[in-house]
């Protein structure tokens, strides 16, 4: 980032979300959660199951309601758009999903899955050009016009997430969310997937929010990471900081556990047991700056020894 | 390697007969598994890799049509020929499986100790208490804490990465000598995914069985295995030891495998996807089924399919490639980087 000062799209500020609140079986799915997306970055948010993630990206698309704290896109509020500005954030949010196959209504042909968004939004001037513009979109995802007449159910899993991809892309979004859009795809194909979105991002100018458990993939493809656990934020930074240089116990632990295609250094795994003791006991944490851009959700004394600990 | 196969597959090929025409699923398959080894079997969804394991088991679907010269050799008689009572003998007792999803594979009606002691229960005939306090053991011995308070636990009452202990319980519980784990820990966390595999290589040095471990997660496999079988299009197309297969790899679909997953290194762009998709098995192509999405392919792969090429004791690959008469080809920089690490790895052997 080295350009002017970035420019925020997306801040999230002090966000909660609590399922069945007030009963015992209350869950804070989101817990005081507080941070930015600039335009055309890349933003990866990782996490293992229940860690909240998937719940934050619904949350910015609007579909859940806060419990309390703000979400602002291009510095308005989203929970006070209505009518016309509504359907334009709609328009300008978008989302691919983590299963292809059960994203795609299977009775639907791939062209009027894809143009779904362009019928609602009213953004072909006649059925030539919806055609034209259903056809430029399989061209740029890398499928072929005589695709358009299928259904879903004719193609593999690569092919069906790059539809899902066509159909985020038909309504000109500028930020995108992709819940763990690989995780259910070959490795051979993942690559592809992730190159394709790599892409399109510099192409259109698009900023993602791509959400996953996969730390290798994301840091691949994220310029910032957020780690999350139990509804909490816990380390926020650069890709190459908190994956080369991770301050938060939770984030090493998580580091040590992915798996490297590489026998050697899998000899010499140590695994790094997290102990989730400092997430229980109580004291009052905050985000605190450890080093330029990089947070850590910690106590005064806790960021201290983060610091003085990092490689 | 001191080579003392209990497992020998030879010509395995299977069949499905569809409404669409006979899919070839396997074809041609051979391998042997040692005692107490880890055997990966590599690939990616079509690539035979579930089939081959189910065919192990005597689980495949009734439209499975295995030809009579296809052979897996077990304890001196040929599975392929047991009548369905035999196999009931030879299921969960001397082969035994682990799956992929922890919530489907457990039976979500039956308390989790019962589902332990059954396998005991009915392969070694011991009496129900008896058989309850070695599922408690067995509870223990995969880390599930304070294993007496939930003997009497149902499924759904245990997070993923537990349930999925107790499946590796249950498939340990009758002693098995081979082990076959198909994803076991692709459903799962990272973390936990850790604790698992820890587990399992624990448990197999403590038990000498045998591991076929079928997964597409190269980084799994880096792990776990001992040797790696790379399938592709119901073929094995390379294998080898895990060193020769990660450190010198000949099979330009195991550079594409290798290439296609993001090591620490990995700069942004590198990233090589294997172009295109795997070939429909209904028809299978002619000559390497690989070549179509190859960028190496030679004329030759199109007309005729290559043979197993050897490139040392324990490690052969059936590329065009690896013939005499062949063009020398440069691989992806990332392959030149493990080629080059094992010239070093060999130098330091030869010191």
């Amino acid at each position: 980032m080295t350009e002017s000062i970035p420019k925020k799209l997306i801040e999230l500020k002090d966000l909660q979300l609590y399922f069945n609140q007030g009963k015992a079986n209350e869950v804070r799915a989101i817990d005081h959660v507080s941070f930015d997306i600039y335009e055309g970055e890349i933003f990866g948010l990782v996490g293992e199951s229940g860690s909240g993630k998937t719940t934050i990206g619904r949350s910015i698309l609007k579909l859940y309601e806060p419990t309390a704290g703000d979400i602002l896109f291009e510095g308005k509020d989203i929970s006070y758009l209505k009518g016309k500005q509504l359907s334009d954030f709609r328009k300008k949010a978008q989302m691919i999903f983590q299963d292809p196959q059960a994203s795609l209504n299977g009775r639907m042909k791939v062209r009027d899955i894809i143009a779904e968004g362009i019928d609602v939004n009213k953004l072909a001037t006649s059925k030539s050009d919806r055609d034209q513009k259903v056809q430029k979109l399989l061209d740029l995802v890398g499928l072929n016009k005589d695709h358009a007449t299928r259904y879903p159910h004719e193609f593999s899993g690569g092919q069906r997430q790059r539809i899902g991809i066509a159909r985020a892309l038909a309504v000109d979004p500028k930020f995108i969310i992709a819940d763990e859009p690989i995780s259910a795809l070959d490795v051979s194909i993942q690559a592809q997937v992730v190159n394709l979105m790599k892409e399109l991002q510099k192409r259109h100018s698009l900023t993602y929010l791509f959400i996953a458990h996969d730390l290798s993939m994301v840091k691949y493809i994220s310029d910032r990471i957020g780690v999350m656990h139990w509804g909490k934020l816990l380390e926020i930074g650069s890709a190459d900081a908190v994956y080369n240089h991770p301050l938060h116990p939770y984030t090493k632990s998580l580091l040590s556990a992915i798996p490297v295609p590489d026998p050697e250094v899998e000899k010499a795994r140590q695994h790094i047991d997290y102990d989730t003791h400092i997430e229980t006991d109580g004291k009052e944490r905050t985000m605190i700056e450890v080093n330029e851009g990089h947070f850590v959700l910690a106590t005064a004394e806790e960021a201290a020894e983060y610091k003085a600990q990092q490689i | 390697m001191m080579s003392n196969p209990i497992l020998k597959v030879e010509n395995l090929h299977v069949n499905f007969n569809t409404y669409a025409g006979t899919v070839q699923a396997i074809r041609d398959v051979s391998f042997d598994l040692n005692k107490g080894e880890t055997l990966a079997i590599v690939g990616e969804s079509g690539s035979g890799k579930s089939v081959t394991t189910k065919t192990l088991m005597g689980l495949n679907a009734k439209n499975a049509v295995i030809p009579e010269n296809s052979r897996l050799i077990f304890k001196d008689r040929n599975l392929l020929d047991l009548k369905e009572e035999e196999w009931q003998s030879v299921r969960g007792n001397e082969i035994a499986m682990i799956f992929q999803d922890p919530m489907t594979s457990l039976d979500p009606t039956m308390k989790i100790g019962m589902q332990i002691a059954e396998p005991l229960i009915k392969h070694r005939h011991i009496k129900k208490e008896a058989a309850l306090t070695r599922a408690l053991e067995l509870m223990k011995g995969v880390g599930i804490p304070n294993a007496e308070e939930h003997i009497n636990d149902y499924p759904h009452q245990w997070s993923g990465g537990m349930r999925q202990r107790a499946v590796v319980a249950i498939a340990l519980a009758a002693d098995p000598e081979i082990l076959i784990a198909d994803e076991p820990t692709t459903a799962l966390d990272v973390t936990i995914q850790a604790q698992i595999l820890t587990l399992m290589k624990k448990l197999q040095q403590e038990t000498e069985s045998s591991i076929i471990f079928i997964t597409h997660d190269l980084g799994v496999v880096a792990g776990m295995a001992d040797r790696v079988a790379v399938m592709y299009a119901g073929k094995i197309v390379e294998y080898g030891t895990v060193d020769e297969i990660f450190f010198n790899p000949q099979h330009p679909y195991t550079w594409g495998l290798l290439n296609s997953m993001p090591t620490t290194d990995t700069q942004v762009g590198t990233l090589e996807a294997i172009p295109g998709t795997p070939p429909d098995l209904l028809e299978p192509p002619k000559g390497d089924a690989f070549a179509a999405r190859n960028v190496y392919a030679l004329g030759i792969d199109s007309k005729q399919e290559p043979p197993f090429f050897k490139v040392s004791e324990t490690h052969f690959a059936a590329t065009w490639l690896l013939d005499e008469r062949a063009p020398k080809v440069i691989p992806p920089v990332q392959i030149q980087k493990r080629w080059a690490h094992w010239l070093e790895m060999q130098g330091q052997e030869a010191y």
